[in-house]
């Protein structure tokens, strides 16, 4: 439909979600349903964008760069809007504008107090520029504009919907998230200026300095990988920067946890592959085991953590610790398999636990509490539909082969068993000892799922909800829920459509590494 | 000696304005003495239009007859007065309905405004200490008396004084400075101090003298340990005179500051830098650290203009003895912090006057529920905060990322100290800044809430302003790439 050089559709993909909010802003807001409606519009227009340019993505050309523009933008600093999309960047960027047209749809039933869906769908449509931007762009400049474009969106989705303790929250979180993103600038600035100093024409550009390399000296990558370090890992959250996630996520409304796990995670672990590896290989091949301990200390002490949860949401959102931490793993193998493991289980944690989150939401819409000992056990008889499909979300979430779970997992596990050669060569034994690990993890995973459905889904309902009239899943629910169910079984299958089209950008990217 | 009329044809215009402005204010009676503001911002315009089209002509005026230039009209002096002449008009327009309605001495205040700002348009200008001496004196002596304007309010008349003594208690220690800078060089003229022969080998009072003349410039912007006078005289002064002395003055002490550190003293860089950095780091935590605390919104934004002041001088810490690219970045991103600093926080206490002058007091409890009463006011408020704080697409970001990129461009460690300290006042800073913005849109109002009535001229003030902050944070190149080629000393 778009020729593959077509730079200005990915521009306008980035920006409707914009153009959207400056509708809704307009609109009159006592026009509470049209506006939902026009939410799920707005949201599905630039959906079936999205899907019409990913119909026309070159499959075959995936490490190359699609759909770019590459224009002058502030010549001062020589920053470039230099956009463009590659097989790393199209699975994430298709997520971002799938997860927020269901949360769209599930706007239109449910909203949590003080209701406002003019302001609500505001905020997500800008949240959703940044988080389409981060993924597309290659200017480093730019990468940082739209990095620092979520947080004020989210900020005020979690301050205005949120929960009781919504205020500590939501500060928590962009402060947190600013703290590290503010180093991550200082390094990109010193890579800009190292770069500058080899007489690189275009020193912000990702790809010109993946390509080319910064020709810095090994201290230098180590100070720069650590400031880009720091940025990145709080926004994972890597195990020990994660205490800003449970406590944003629990207070989040339902659609802001969606987003916030779905995509805004992603951007983490996606900085790293695009930027912080091929840019500072040989910082990241030093900080390697430092990142693989650090993740399976998260794998170990997010299961642990989500054994002793009470609550369903602050649950989900521990059990997100542990599965990034899968996802850091793949990455600190440094090898093809690994990166492969960890955009792949990028995307599955994305689906996966969107999908739990959704549920959680409407937990609490049916019982108003997300405290386990309240709700009591017997959902699959009190809603047999919902009960169902929780099972198979939490089954996905611990990894059952055949759903989405599984393979970024697993080829984790498998691609740190033997990682790059030269830490194969150093840390051979400290990397066999990660994977068991993580094994172990797994089957805390397992145990914490099976326990959380053990306790909400089997038994009879306890004498508080016995009588009470509790809804099975509505329309809007199914219309948002399945397309996420269907992915996870597609993936979970033929895991082909993630990898296959990662493939080649993922081998070029590893060819940046100099192993 | 000779004289470029056209060059000095702004500071002309201003003059003559306020002239004007004395004489009607004799003239018109009642209602009709608020006229001297449209008066005033006519004058502004014109001056502005002057200014414009010296940009690229780099005029000399005031040349002696052994060739020194005392006054340089470079685009470096030009993008100076384009930011203070679009500061007085921003600050003429939050003005009107303020002293209009307060019954103020309203000809008596647009008079000394503008006369403030004639000194603020010299600065950049001036390549000799006596005229940098003039200049500064010229806009800190309106700035007493304005500050004291609220006569019947004990908190003026002690904002007044404190500006006062401290002022000149600062004038007369740079004063005792340049006489011991003129005795070991025998010159008031900037460059020919920079080539004095005493700056290749100086002796400690010379030194001494530097910081001596340092100290002047940093009670104007507000440096710690020179900043006590700012909130107390912030907070008491009429709020419009508090946005001019947080804003304007500050930007022209920055002026002064550049050109005598960069072009006089540069030679003794390696003894000032450091001691500059220093002041840089402590200006912008203690400002910040003490900015949490406050719950007078004037006094929050005072305390925040010291720690942008601290951002500011940040350049100044990593400058060389020697003129090169890393000074030349040091002064041009000063000058485009100024320049983003005085659009966000004008609009800031734009809103502030908006908001808090029905309610009298000036507590950020007003603020709360702003969003739901005000939503474009708040709006508004919440883009200069962000914007303050350094968020993106704002140009504030751009203003710090100018700031972190000549600290970072040192390559020196005490240059990614400065950086890093920067960090962390940004996240100290970002938790006030997203107080406010927190109250406006999170809390309930207030039952004694009042309507706000803004009035024309600060609407379309903090509108523009807003449009201007975020157009600027998307591209910001629109100033950047001006300031760029501006070189405090093009004319060498």
């Amino acid at each position: 439909m778009f020729p593959t050089t077509a730079g200005w559709a990915l521009t306008i993909a980035v920006f409707l979600p914009v153009l959207g909010a400056a509708v809704l802003a307009v609109m009159p807001s006592d026009k509470d349903q049209l506006i939902r409606r026009t939410g799920v519009v707005l949201t599905g227009v630039s959906f079936l964008w999205v899907v019409a340019m990913t119909a026309s993505f070159d499959f075959g050309a995936s490490a190359s760069l699609q759909f770019e523009t590459d224009v002058a933008w502030i010549d001062a600093i020589g920053a470039r809007y230099h956009i463009g999309m590659d097989g790393i960047s199209l699975p994430l960027f298709f997520l971002t504008y799938l997860l927020p047209l269901l949360c769209a749809v599930y706007t239109t039933k449910i909203l949590p107090e003080p209701g406002k869906p003019k302001a609500f769908l505001a905020l997500m449509l800008l949240l959703q520029t940044g988080m389409a931007g981060t993924f597309i762009a290659f200017d480093l400049v730019l990468f940082f504009v739209f990095w620092e474009l979520v947080l004020v969106p989210m900020f005020f989705m979690i301050g205005m919907w949120g929960g009781p303790r919504r205020e500590y929250a939501s500060v928590k979180f962009f402060l947190y998230t600013l703290f590290g993103s503010v180093f991550m600038l200082i390094a990109f600035l010193a890579i800009y200026f190292q770069a500058s100093s080899t007489g690189m024409a275009t020193p912000w550009d990702i790809v010109a300095l993946s390509e080319v390399g910064i020709g810095a000296s090994r201290t230098f990558q180590l100070w720069a990988f650590a400031g880009i370090f720091l940025g990145f890992a709080i926004k994972v959250p890597m195990w020990p920067f994660h205490t800003w996630l449970p406590d944003a996520h629990t207070e989040a409304p339902t659609v802001g946890s969606v987003l916030l796990a779905g995509v805004l995670l992603k951007m983490g672990t996606y900085g790293f592959v695009r930027i912080a590896l091929p840019i500072l290989p040989d910082g990241a091949m030093a900080f390697a085991p430092i990142i693989g301990v650090l993740a399976v200390i998260g794998i170990i002490y997010g299961s642990l953590c989500c054994l002793a949860q009470t609550q369903v949401k602050r649950l989900i959102a521990f059990s997100s610790v542990g599965h990034m931490g899968f996802v850091m793993l793949g990455i600190a193998a440094m090898n093809e398999q690994g990166i492969q493991a960890a955009l792949y289980g990028n995307i599955a944690h994305g689906v996966v636990t969107g999908l739990l989150f959704f549920l959680a939401g409407s937990m609490k819409e049916r019982y108003h509490t997300y405290e386990i000992a309240e709700i009591g056990g017997g959902m699959l008889t009190k809603m047999p539909k919902y009960g169902v499909l929780l099972t198979y979300a939490a089954v996905a979430s611990l990894g059952l082969p055949g759903l989405a779970g599984f393979w970024g997992e697993f080829t984790a596990m498998w691609a740190a068993i033997d990682p790059a050669p030269a830490l194969d060569a150093q840390y051979g034994g400290l990397y066999l000892a990660l994977v068991v690990g993580a094994a172990v993890g797994t089957v805390l995973t397992a145990g914490y799922f099976l326990w959380l459905l053990q306790r909400v889904n089997l038994g009879t309902p306890s004498a508080k909800w016995a009588d009470e009239k509790l809804a099975d899943v509505m329309a809007v629910e199914y219309v948002s829920w399945v397309p996420l169910a269907v992915i996870i079984l597609v993936m979970g299958i033929f895991p082909v459509v993630v990898f296959g089209v990662q493939d080649a950008a993922v081998s070029q990217l590893v060819g940046y590494l100099n192993l | 000696m000779q004289i470029d009329y056209l060059a000095i044809a702004p500071e002309i215009t201003l003059v003559v304005t306020a002239l004007l402005v004395v004489a009607a204010d004799l003239v018109l009676r009642g209602d009709y003495k608020q006229l001297a503001n449209p008066l005033s911002t006519i004058g502004a315009v014109v001056a502005l239009g002057f200014t414009l089209s010296l940009w690229g002509d780099d005029r000399t005026s005031f040349i002696t007859p052994d060739g020194d230039v005392l006054y340089a009209v470079t685009d470096f002096a030009i993008v100076f007065k384009v930011v203070f002449l679009v500061s007085l008009l921003a600050v003429l327009g939050v003005s009107w309905r303020y002293f209009a309605e307060g019954r103020y001495f309203q000809g008596e205040y647009y008079f000394l405004l503008l006369v403030s700002f004639i000194g603020m348009v010299i600065m950049p200008s001036a390549r000799d200490m006596l005229t940098l001496f003039v200049a500064l004196e010229t806009v800190s002596i309106p700035g007493f008396i304005m500050a004291g304007m609220r006569k019947r309010d004990l908190y003026s008349s002690e904002a007044a004084i404190k500006f006062f003594l401290i002022g000149v208690l600062s004038v007369a220690l740079m004063l005792f400075g340049l006489s011991l800078v003129y005795g070991f060089t025998g010159t008031t003229v900037l460059t020919d101090i920079a080539a004095a022969d005493v700056m290749a080998d100086p002796p400690a009072l010379m030194l001494a003298a530097v910081l001596l003349v340092i100290v002047g410039f940093g009670f104007k912007v507000s440096a710690v340990p020179f900043h006590f006078w700012a909130p107390d005289t912030y907070a008491g002064a009429p709020m419009p005179v508090a946005a001019m002395l947080a804003v304007a003055s500050k930007a022209a002490g920055f002026a002064g500051l550049i050109s005598v550190t960069f072009i006089a003293f540069q030679p003794l860089a390696d003894s000032w830098a450091p001691i500059m950095g220093v002041i840089a780091g402590l200006t912008m935590t203690l400002g910040n650290l003490i900015a949490l605390q406050q719950r007078d919104i004037v006094r929050l934004l005072a305390y925040s203009s010291v720690a942008q002041a601290g951002y500011m001088l940040v350049p100044f810490g990593i400058a060389e003895a020697t003129a090169g690219p890393v000074n030349d970045q040091a002064v041009q991103s000063v000058v485009f912090y100024l320049a983003a600093y005085a659009l966000m926080n004008i609009g800031a206490f734009g809103v502030a006057i908006a908001v808090n002058r029905r309610s009298g007091d000036r507590a950020i409890s007003d603020f709360a529920g702003l969003g739901a009463r005000s939503p474009l006011m708040a709006m508004a408020m919440t883009v200069f905060l962000l914007s303050l704080a350094g968020i993106p697409p704002t140009v504030g970001f751009w203003a710090k990322f100018s700031v972190i990129q000549s600290a970072v461009g040192a390559a020196t460690v005490f240059g990614y100290v400065l950086a890093s300290l920067i960090v962390f006042n940004s996240v100290i800073a970002m938790f006030y800044y997203l107080r406010v913005a927190g109250l406006m849109w999170l809390s309930e109002p207030k039952e004694s809430a009042v309507a706000l009535r803004p009035g024309l001229q600060l609407s379309f003030v903090v509108a523009g302003l807003t449009v201007l902050t975020i157009i600027l944070g998307i591209v910001p190149g629109l100033i950047t790439d001006n300031t760029v080629e501006t070189q405090v000393v093009a004319t060498q």
